[in-house]
């Protein structure tokens, strides 16, 4: 058994060996990094099956929990990590002709290592059950993007989504310190447990904590890329290099829904002030779901679309969040329908960027009819597409059905039938703007003939996630096991 | 058993993408299935009843989710009719000049998907194995089809994802209404609970609505019917047989299997609208087929015309009308499928089907112009074929519904319903008169019959068309049990 700590610091290690490596070693090629990152992650992943669970330490006084829901998503952090570093490797070629003054290969080794550092913030958000953990976890996240974003420094629009991911991502920091400081002020806790119990027995104003709480949803729905919130999401996802623009959208969203329940978890049980907390997230989750799928809908650019698709995915995620009800039932629970929406979500979005890094390099562009006639230039690539758009759009037997099964469950269980009907309208725009991608891939001619190579190690990773996608989407049992215990963000509180 | 006929189609598409002889292999599964398919049928034990063939694999037992199947009379016929509507599709297939792999694939996925909805009986697998057909029938509208195939592909797979999403939160909501400690996916167990019934009279509203629509969708219900004609008509021959012959019936499938045994009450208050819509169905679709120009489109809106009847005989809510809408899908499967399937023949002659555009064909292809003729009087309901029996118990089914539902509309309704069979005949024989009789058109005299090789599928569906019509005791001795099982006491 390994103390469960010792995975982030594992990956701490090795981000900072892959810095000095790079600093230090002579050799120009630095790919070599980024394989060993690879394998060192991929381990972990295996070690996090071995770690002992939590201490007994009163959860009052705990910063950090090492609970199923927070090993989950630290394995969603890992595995995240080992297919960005899998993507940055397909993608190296590309990167190289944006950076000034380099020999081929050299001058990537921050590309591959700053991914390490975020993957150990987004690992301590999972566990972080303090303010200050959160904050600071959060901060290692976003800073580490900043620099990622902007990667491309001969490229405008990468430098310009960087900017703007710089000034919104500082704007939504300063909104969560503030809210942070206003529930500090009015419980006088940073510990989530703590503030849960000052609730419970003390009187605190319902205004101001309202106006705290607001002030963290703004921080959070930055992060989760929820409405009104959103407006940053398209042109950084298309400006940033693609194998970021992946991570951005898979582990930073993870990382924020498990803080958002988290944070909720004290609040939403706080008569007079959840009911109100609820209806927000609800009022959310519906501008988001049809902001992401409307302005999806006439969308060429498959980048962009999948920036937008990723908004959309976060209003469903949010109707779940909005769906806490009672019930510790796994089908009708909010908890487990947002960790299943979130690994599926993970699989089929790494999916199709994977598959998108491939073809744009080979069809220099990354619009939806550079995918025409993707069948016949490489029916193993078209597939692997095809397999990722069905399970975005929610076809059963992938696991992104699944997800949204449970999501919807969770929805009529709790009762929001707005939310539903809304939903039943987005999932139908959902049909049209991922099939479009099909109809492209397998009804139009090629537009040049060359047939796609692509690395073996992609090759392999493609194959996994595609095999994956539907073995959680007959088998879903494996993923549900290892989320036994999550925390339902009403249920439990409700009985403390 | 019941596994077989579910994973022969399934492994054979896969085994097909992977590289194997495309047409040989489909050839094979068609036949496997329809062997098997006829096995289990005869095979069934009639004296015992009830569901056999039973197999089940846990799949997640925290949600008690099991992927299992089974068969009762209903089921048995619905898998017949796959089987060998699946095996005339394939046979009828003429070559396919670009990617034959994919195309063959595409058809057995549909194939599987139908009969492994059909053979289910465990509600999650039931919706999923329907889906199964949604991309590949996108795929073989957008990729083979004709005439607008690209906006027909669009139609049919917006308006199927829609209305299987609408059906999905109608699911839900049943199975959440059910209490929560005896909630289960496995249709035996909602069966057995329905008799206590588990679902309180009040809450069943919401579902059966939810449920109506949904299923109503994918039947093509007036007013949710306007993928059904241009889809059919743009769709290769065998898409078309296949969903309008078979995937179709999973929604009236359902709603005997699910909403009528679970919901009841939930029925009955929607009665009368869907009454109304499907007199809509029956004249107002009527009345548009009368007006089509082409052979595929008019076969299309008739297949949407049919289903009023199978609606009306399912509202009806009695043993008589409820089998005898069973059978009518099982009738009209077939017939419909003889109709698409020479449809595809005529296509390779006159692509356009335009009905001015023959004349006289019955002179130099009289074998088709016989064979025709027959599908189109089975289509009508002229006694001697399934369709005639079947409408028969339908009409009288409605003519006295089951207690609790207002006697006076539902003998409007008939009466409507029979004015229909008088719309039917007005557009089959119009269609008729202006293909096969008459003065032959511009180059009619040339076209010569099919090879007898390529006719065998289309006698096949004729023969069961007859025999059922014959003897139409030998299949309700499979459905009525079964119905009679499904509505409460």
């Amino acid at each position: 058994m390994i103390p469960p700590l010792s995975l982030e610091i594992a990956v701490l290690l090795l981000g900072i060996g892959m810095l000095l490596v790079e600093s230090f070693s002579k050799s120009d090629d630095k790919r070599g990094l980024a394989v060993t990152a690879i394998t060192i992650l991929t381990a972990l992943v295996g070690f996090s099956f071995f770690t002992s669970g939590n201490a007994t330490i009163d959860p009052a006084k705990a910063f950090y929990s090492a609970d199923p829901t927070a090993l989950f998503f630290k394995r969603i952090a890992l595995i995240t990590t080992v297919f960005v570093l899998v993507m940055a490797l397909e993608y190296g070629s590309v990167l190289t002709k944006f950076i000034p003054g380099v020999t081929p290969g050299a001058g990537l080794g921050e590309f591959y290592s700053l991914p390490v550092f975020t993957c150990a913030g987004l690992m301590f958000m999972a566990s972080a059950v303090d303010f200050l953990l959160i904050f600071v976890s959060l901060e290692l996240v976003t800073i580490s993007f900043y620099v990622l974003v902007a990667y491309m420094r001969r490229q405008s629009a990468s430098l310009e989504a960087g900017v703007k991911y710089l000034i919104q991502g500082a704007l939504s920091t300063g909104f969560l310190v503030y809210g942070i400081t206003w529930i500090f002020g009015l419980t006088g806790e940073t510990n989530l447990s703590a503030i849960s119990q000052v609730l419970h027995t003390r009187e605190i104003a319902t205004v101001p904590l309202l106006f705290g709480i607001m002030l963290v949803l703004v921080g959070l729905g930055f992060k989760v890329a929820a409405a009104p919130f959103q407006l940053w999401v398209p042109d950084v996802y298309q400006g940033a290099p693609t194998p970021i623009t992946a991570f951005l959208s898979v582990g930073s969203k993870a990382a924020g829904f498990v803080v958002l329940i988290r944070v909720l978890k004290p609040f939403v049980a706080v008569p007079g002030v959840g009911e109100k907390v609820i209806f927000v997230l609800a009022v959310m989750a519906g501008l988001t779901l049809i902001y992401g799928n409307l302005t999806a809908l006439p969308q060429d650019n498959f980048k962009r679309l999948l920036a937008y698709s990723s908004i959309a995915h976060a209003g469903y995620l949010l109707v779940a969040v909005a769906s806490v009800n009672k019930t510790d039932e796994s089908i009708g629970s909010a908890g487990v329908a947002v960790a299943f929406y979130l690994a599926g979500y993970l699989l089929m979005t790494l999916l199709s960027f994977m598959v998108l890094i491939a073809v744009a390099k080979h069809s220099r562009g990354d619009d939806i009819l550079h995918f025409n006639g993707l069948a016949k230039r490489s029916p193993f690539l078209a597939f692997a597409m095809l397999t990722a758009m069905l399970s975005l759009a929610g076809i059963p037997f992938t696991a992104g059905f699944i997800g949204k099964f449970l999501v919807f469950a969770a929805a009529v269980q709790a009762g929001k039938f707005v939310l539903v009907g809304i939903g039943i309208i987005t999932v139908a725009a959902g049909f049209y703007y991922y099939l479009r991608v099909v109809a492209a891939i397998y009804w139009q001619a090629p537009n040049d003939d060359t047939p796609i190579v692509v690395q073996p190690i992609t090759r392999c990773a493609v194959g996994v996630l595609a095999f994956a996608i539907f073995f959680f989407g007959i088998f879903p049992q494996p993923i549900l096991n290892s989320l036994h215990n999550v925390p339902g963000p009403v249920v439990r509180s409700a009985q403390r | 058993m019941l596994n077989l006929i579910v994973f022969i189609p399934l492994l054979a598409a896969i085994a097909i993408l992977l590289g194997a002889p495309a047409r040989k292999t489909a050839l094979g599964a068609a036949v496997a299935g329809f062997v098997l398919s006829l096995l289990a049928f005869l095979s069934y034990d009639k004296a015992q009843g009830g569901f056999q063939f039973l197999s089940s694999h846990s799949i997640a037992p925290e949600w008690k989710l099991n992927y299992a199947v089974g068969a009762d009379g209903l089921s048995l016929l619905m898998l017949l009719l796959t089987g060998i509507v699946t095996l005339a599709a394939i046979w009828v297939t003429p070559k396919i000049e670009k990617r034959e792999n994919l195309f063959y694939a595409c058809v057995l996925f549909i194939a599987a998907g139908a009969a492994g909805a059909f053979a289910s009986v465990d509600l999650f697998f039931f919706y999923a194995f329907h889906e199964l057909a949604l991309i590949p029938t996108f795929l073989l509208i957008g990729i083979w089809g004709s005439g607008e195939r690209h906006t027909a592909a669009w139609k049919i797979t917006i308006y199927l994802g829609l209305g299987s999403f609408v059906l999905l939160i109608g699911l839900l909501d049943l199975y959440l209404a059910i209490p929560e400690a005896s909630r289960t996916f496995s249709l035996i167990e909602l069966q057995r609970l329905a008799a206590e019934g588990i679902i309180p009279a009040a809450a069943q509203s919401r579902p059966y609505f939810l449920l109506l629509i949904g299923f109503g969708t994918l039947i093509s219900l007036f007013p949710f019917h306007s993928w059904a004609p241009t889809a059919y008509a743009s769709a290769p021959t065998p898409a078309a047989m296949l969903h309008a012959g078979v995937l179709k019936k999973f929604g009236l499938y359902g709603l005997i299997r699910i909403a009528l045994p679970l919901l009841p009450e939930g029925a009955k208050v929607w009665t009368d609208v869907l009454l109304v819509l499907l007199v809509g169905n029956i004249i107002y679709i009527g009345l548009v087929t009368i007006a089509q120009k082409k052979l595929d489109l008019l076969l299309g809106y008739s297949s949407v015309m049919h289903m009023g009847y199978i609606f009306l005989g399912i509202a009806a809510f009695n043993v008589v009308g409820v089998s005898g809408a069973a059978l009518l899908m099982f009738a009209h499967g077939l017939s419909i499928a003889a109709l698409f399937a020479m449809a595809g023949m005529l296509r390779e002659k006159n692509p356009t089907l335009s009905l001015n555009g023959f004349g006289g064909v019955a002179r130099s292809m009289p074998w088709l112009a016989f064979a025709f003729g027959l599908a189109a009087f089975a289509s009508i309901g002229l006694p001697g074929f399934a369709n005639f029996a079947s409408e028969l118990a339908v009409f009288f089914g409605a003519f006295r519904p089951a207690a609790g539902l207002s006697e006076a509309n539902f003998q409007l309704a008939t009466v409507f319903a029979l004015w229909g069979v008088v719309i039917s005949a007005v557009y089959m024989l119009r269609a008729y008169r202006a293909i096969f009789m008459g003065e032959p058109g511009k180059d009619t005299t040339s076209w010569i019959d099919p090879v007898k090789m390529m006719r065998w599928p289309v006698t096949l569906l004729l023969a069961l068309l007859l025999i059922a019509g014959f003897a139409p005791r030998v299949f309700l001795a499979y459905v009525q049990p079964s119905v009679q099982a499904l509505l409460p006491k």
